[in-house]
């Protein structure tokens, strides 16, 4: 297998603390290891006067499902006049905020990312899940199934059983060769089975009479039970409502008293996904009204040390929202009458789907985007809160260069403030955004987009990090931090990167995509005692309800995941 | 001694019955009876291994009648048509597996030819309508255990999808319908008094082609608005009482059919039947879902626009997708004579297609893949024999409620008979080397 | 030579479907769908005793086919043949810009054809593409 020597870039790894230094990297059959130890044939790749990380993790995207295809197949429009054609080995590419699935692979790449989450999975439509993840090029991807409304764990956590839910969670991960536990809008969307919702945590699901708050804790008390890679991920009740920000408070408070367990790394029992819509005061959308929380947010999180999460910060782009939440996306089409589209999962979960406009010269758009760099700036440990834009919910993943470029640039804030948002004298008065002058180095940078969402997926041994041992993906950006101090260079930088090695094989070469690579799809395997009442459960469950047979459940066939890597996890204690 | 093979998945149409079971001979051989599948499913799996199965590739000749060739001979004659071709059509793709589907995408990427499935002769309408307004749906499992209100509408499953109503629809008792039928209200609007409306709460023979003005003539009256006497041949007071029997459901969906997609308003009659469900969710739980025909159509539109962003009619030939209905539409395209050679896989519009497409694909360069003889086959170059997807050999299919089911492989196929996807596969071999590239 | 008209419609039948998986070259196919399904008052009115060959003609094409009785009846006015070449004989292929022809809502005319021959699929399909009929 090939080998690589990367010379002479400034690194920047928080694992190893190295915060620019130059050092070289070696990459042989696949892994990093010590520039030491490759031999005289390796590709030397120049890095002078650029930049050098290990490749992007990214904790949560909906970039693979039935969901995702229907925002590309009911808007045509999102292909126009962005498309870009077949080239060489390289396939054609379309798309801007649902990209099909090869634009998605190389706009990945090219931002020097090497692995991407699949943040929701109906586990009825596994199959459809795993065949685009196939179809997507070079990145390695694992896709979270959604827990939070599914039948079987309604009625065992309703009767407190966390034993008979750490089982299922385990089986339906096997089923569908998924990665985590993924809890969205707890209990309102098995109430938007009839139209109606769960604004707050106490508000309990019809028929089922349980409270999203005992879904929180107990989906929290299985997935440590069985000591899986990542902790419960959440998409907490309300969101977009104006005044949530309580709710995601009363959220977040559920992880108190809860510690890791299992041997993979992280320190939090809670992720919460796409903060920034959940951190809203005020009662209604009117600047008069509306208003940053948060800080009030951010006081709590830094409070503790448990916890974990990702921006979701809005880009201020036409885009298209879709998301488990149904009735949040019933309320969206209410609010701006863009074509909506809804489908209902038997016993597990919902999804809608709706174009959505962040018009800067609106009050409201500005004021989300200040509220995702808010929370970012604020944060006290960058190990603990990601880069992302939820995307398509709050922009396309492309902007990731946008939003570090903010981060780390107080000039290009106040450049959006003053030049690019209508009411950016408003969104000063309303948030907290311009009296921020905290600006990101590329180090805290590194943590944000490499190795703190490794660590919190429990992927640190693989992603993160340029340490030896661990995964060959390594890549290199035209920045140069001595030399290069405008902002629109970091942009442009982290959009297309000079060179990328993907699992130890050179993917993009002088900026240009030269292999379609050897993409992986990561699930996790816990093994866990035998459990005759789960498995009589969902016998009994797939005869009486479900509309398709038990036998033609599982996600198998080569053809689904034909690039496997399996963790294993024993939960058998 | 026989045995029975399990939750097999049956190849025919949009409701995909997962719960037939195949009993074969002892050696796996042969299939000796099919159970659970309705008459066309069970029709289609015993007469997988009548004694005329066509096991060889056929090329036409000169006097119209057709010679045994070799598969070589038959990649070698499909590869040079679409990489000579300045615009090829590659038609079909609803009666074959998504992998399959994605190998013909190769080929249709590299000679730069037009995508299109049978949703163009289907439901065509209801893909561009969803464009336009949306689609709030469900999966057909919660219409079995929610769905109090059953109305279809320009559709009729008793003939059309045999075992949907006993699967999904009208029969099952669910975790909320545990009284089965007898919880729930069926109303069907078809111009003829249909098997399916034998069985309806309230049929609503509407005149033929006026479904737009019934459709709109219900979303006022949920508004109790005022409407004229007669609407679409129905008297208004017949409409006041379906609107309230609707509204006064928990949880309702419209299934629909040709009725409303192929009479003249098209898509059209889709986006105010869309926009009737919509309006419908504000009283109360409503979903409409579209009876796709072939077993994998949906499939076909699935892999389309994860691949390319559109779920049909999807135009290759500029090195980038494009797509626009009614210009790079199957039927438009052959009728104004914009395409020089046609390739048909898994579908047959020698019988579908209006005579006047039929005839262009008889006087082109014509390549039909099928494991029948078909008009198509008869009228096209060259005619393909391949395995049947879901007896034959395995493979992923999609469901009317876009729910992916794997299909099995029940038997083997007949000796040497290639299947679509080892077919395809050496025919993009073979386009590559033609034209250089990988 | 009495003619009436009608209203035309094509789509699936279980005999239609069962005989279609059988093959379409055989005889169970052409007796499936080499049909037109009539009110029994059009029958009348068209002085045709049931199970007569018929001429269909549309403004797009002719066919001959056998009058049957309607099955899913009443329904005066309207006639039904189940989806195939011999309703794809007549059906309007406009597609008004949609992609999709016209199948439902085809304006026809029928008349007496007892001594015209109804062909098979392929019989008729070959026939047609050569101009033959």
């Amino acid at each position: 297998m090939s080998e690589y020597l990367i010379k002479n870039g400034f690194v920047f790894d928080p694992v190893l603390g190295i915060k620019g230094d130059k050092v070289d990297v070696g990459i042989k059959d696949g892994k990093i290891v010590e520039a030491s130890d490759v031999s005289s044939k390796a590709k030397k790749i120049d890095a002078s006067g650029k930049t050098v990380m290990a490749a992007g993790v990214d904790v949560h995207a909906h970039v693979a499902g039935p969901k995702v295809n229907v925002g590309r197949n009911y808007r045509p429009e999102d292909k126009l006049f962005k498309g870009s054609p077949k080239s060489g080995m390289k396939r054609m590419e379309g798309g801007f905020s649902v990209p099909t699935t090869f634009r998605t692979g190389y706009n990945y790449a090219r931002m020097g990312y090497g692995f991407v989450m699949e943040a929701a999975m109906p586990p009825l439509y596994a199959r459809h899940v795993h065949e685009e993840i196939r179809d997507t090029p070079i990145i390695d991807e694992a896709a979270l199934p959604v827990f939070g409304n599914n039948w079987f764990v309604l009625e065992y956590l309703k009767n407190g059983e966390v034993e008979n839910t750490a089982a299922y969670i385990a089986w339906l991960l096997r089923m569908t060769r998924g990665f985590g536990v993924k809890n969205v809008n707890p209990g309102g969307t098995e109430a938007w089975g009839w139209g109606l919702n769960c604004p707050t945590i106490h508000d309990p699901v019809p028929y089922f009479d349980i409270t999203p708050a005992q879904i929180i804790r107990g989906l929290i008390e299985a997935n440590e039970f069985l000591g899986l890679p990542h902790c419960m991920h959440v998409h907490g009740n309300s969101l977009g409502e104006p005044g949530n920000y309580t709710v995601t408070l009363d959220t977040l408070k559920q992880a108190e008293g809860f510690s890791p367990k299992g041997s993979f790394g992280r320190d939090q029992v809670l992720h919460h996904t796409h903060l920034q819509f959940h951190s809203y005061g005020g009662d209604s959308y009117a600047s008069k009204s509306f208003e940053s929380k948060s800080k009030e947010i951010m006081d709590y999180v830094n409070s503790v040390d448990n916890i974990t999460f990702d921006m979701g910060c809005v880009t201020l782009d036409e885009t298209t929202t879709m998301t488990a939440d149904g009735p949040f996306e019933h309320h969206l089409t209410e609010l701006n009458h863009l074509k909506w589209a809804n489908t209902d999962v038997e016993l597990e979960t919902a999804a809608g789907v709706v174009p959505y406009v962040y018009n800067p010269k609106t009050f409201i758009a500005g004021a989300q985007w200040a509220i995702g760099i808010e929370l970012a700036l604020y944060a006290k440990d960058m190990m603990k809160v990601f880069v992302t834009t939820d995307h398509p919910n709050a922009g396309p993943f492309t902007r990731y260069p946008r939003v570090i470029k903010w981060l780390m640039s107080r000039k290009a804030r106040e450049d959006v403030l003053d030049n690019v948002l209508k009411y950016g004298d408003t969104v000063r008065d309303r948030c907290f955004i311009g009296e921020i002058d905290r600006e990101l180095s590329l180090y805290e940078i590194a943590m944000m987009t490499r190795a703190g969402p490794a660590k919190a997926l429990g992927l640190a041994h693989m992603f993160g990090s340029l340490k030896p041992g661990l995964e060959g993906d390594v890549v290199v950006y035209p920045f140069n931090p001595e030399t290069d101090d405008d902002p629109e260079k970091i942009e442009q930088a982290f959009s297309n990167c000079s060179f990328l090695v993907k699992s130890g094989q050179l993917v993009i070469d002088k900026g240009e995509i030269v292999s379609n690579g050897t993409k992986r799809t990561l699930w996790v395997d816990a093994k866990v005692n035998e459990n005759p009442q789960v498995m009589r459960d969902v016998e009994q469950k797939f005869l009486k309800y479900y509309s398709v047979n038990l036998g033609n459940y599982e996600v198998t066939g080569h053809h689904f995941v034909p690039n496997p890597y399996v963790i294993e996890v024993d939960a058998t204690q | 001694m026989t045995k029975v093979v399990p939750d097999v998945i049956c190849p025919f149409c949009g409701t995909l019955c997962d719960d037939i079971e195949v009993e074969v001979s002892d050696d796996g051989k042969t299939i000796v009876d099919v159970y659970n599948a309705c008459a066309i499913g069970a029709q289609k799996f015993m007469h997988a291994q009548a004694g005329d199965r066509v096991t060889r590739p056929r090329m036409q000749q000169p006097d119209g009648s057709y010679k045994e060739v070799s598969y070589d001979e038959a990649v070698e004659y499909t590869a040079q048509m679409l990489v000579n071709a300045k615009k090829p059509l590659m038609y079909g793709w609803s009666s074959t597996s998504c992998e399959a589907q994605g190998v013909g995408h190769e080929i249709a990427e590299k000679v730069g030819a037009i995508v299109d499935n049978t949703a163009t002769v289907c439901h065509g309408s209801t893909l561009i309508a969803v464009q336009d307004v949306g689609i709030p749906s469900c999966t057909l499992g919660e219409i079995k255990n929610r769905a109090d209100r059953i109305i279809f509408w320009g559709c009729n499953p008793t003939h059309a999808h045999p075992r949907h109503q006993s699967r999904y629809s009208i029969y099952p008792r669910g975790f909320f319908t545990n009284k089965g039928h007898k919880n729930r209200k069926m109303i069907v609007v078809d111009p003829r008094n249909t098997d399916t409306a034998k069985m309806a709460d309230i049929h609503y023979q509407i005149e033929q082609g006026r479904d737009f003005e019934l459709l709109s003539a219900f979303r006022v009256a949920l508004r109790n608005e005022v409407l004229p006497d007669f609407v679409a041949g129905i008297p208004k007071e017949k409409i006041y009482e379906g609107a309230e029997l609707m509204k006064s459901g928990r949880f309702g969906v419209i299934f629909f059919g040709m009725g409303v997609t192929q009479s003249l308003s098209k898509n059209h009659n889709i986006d105010n039947a869309i926009m009737l469900t919509k309006d419908l969710n504000e009283f109360t739980k409503f979903s409409i879902m579209a009876m796709r025909g072939h077993y994998n159509v949906t499939g076909s539109g699935q892999v389309l626009g994860w691949q390319f962003g559109f779920p049909f009619c999807v135009d290759l030939t500029r090195g980038f997708a494009r797509y626009n209905p009614g210009e790079t539409s199957s039927n438009d395209l052959l009728r104004r004579g914009e395409v020089d050679a046609v390739f048909v896989l898994g579908s047959d519009p020698g019988a579908h297609f209006p005579i006047s497409s039929v005839k262009k694909i008889a006087e082109l360069p014509s390549v039909a893949v099928d494991p029948h003889i078909t008009p198509t086959t008869e009228v096209s170059k060259l005619h393909v024999p391949v395995a049947f997807v879901g007896i034959e050999v395995g493979g992923s299919c999609y469901r009317m409620d876009n729910v992916p089911i794997d299909a099995r492989k029940v038997v083997d196929p007949p000796e040497g008979v290639l299947t679509d996807e080892e077919f395809l596969t050496r025919v993009n071999t073979r386009v590559g080397e033609l034209m250089g590239v990988n | 030579m009495t003619k009436i008209a009608l209203n035309l419609i094509s789509g699936r039948t279980i005999h239609q479907g069962v005989a279609m998986e059988a093959g379409k070259e055989k005889d169970a196919y052409t007796k499936a769908c080499g049909i037109i399904e009539m009110d029994p008052s059009d029958l009348k009115k068209l002085g045709a005793w049931r199970n007569t060959n018929v001429r269909v003609t549309s403004p797009y094409g002719s066919v001959v086919v056998k009058a049957v009785e309607a099955t899913q009846g009443p329904h005066p006015g309207l006639a039904y043949i189940p989806m195939g070449p011999w309703a794809n004989s007549v059906t309007d292929p406009n597609t008004y810009s949609t992609g999709m022809p016209t199948f439902k809502g085809v304006p026809i005319e029928v008349e007496i054809a007892m001594n015209e021959k109804i062909l098979s699929s392929v019989e008729l399909v070959q026939k047609k593409c050569r101009g033959e009929v």
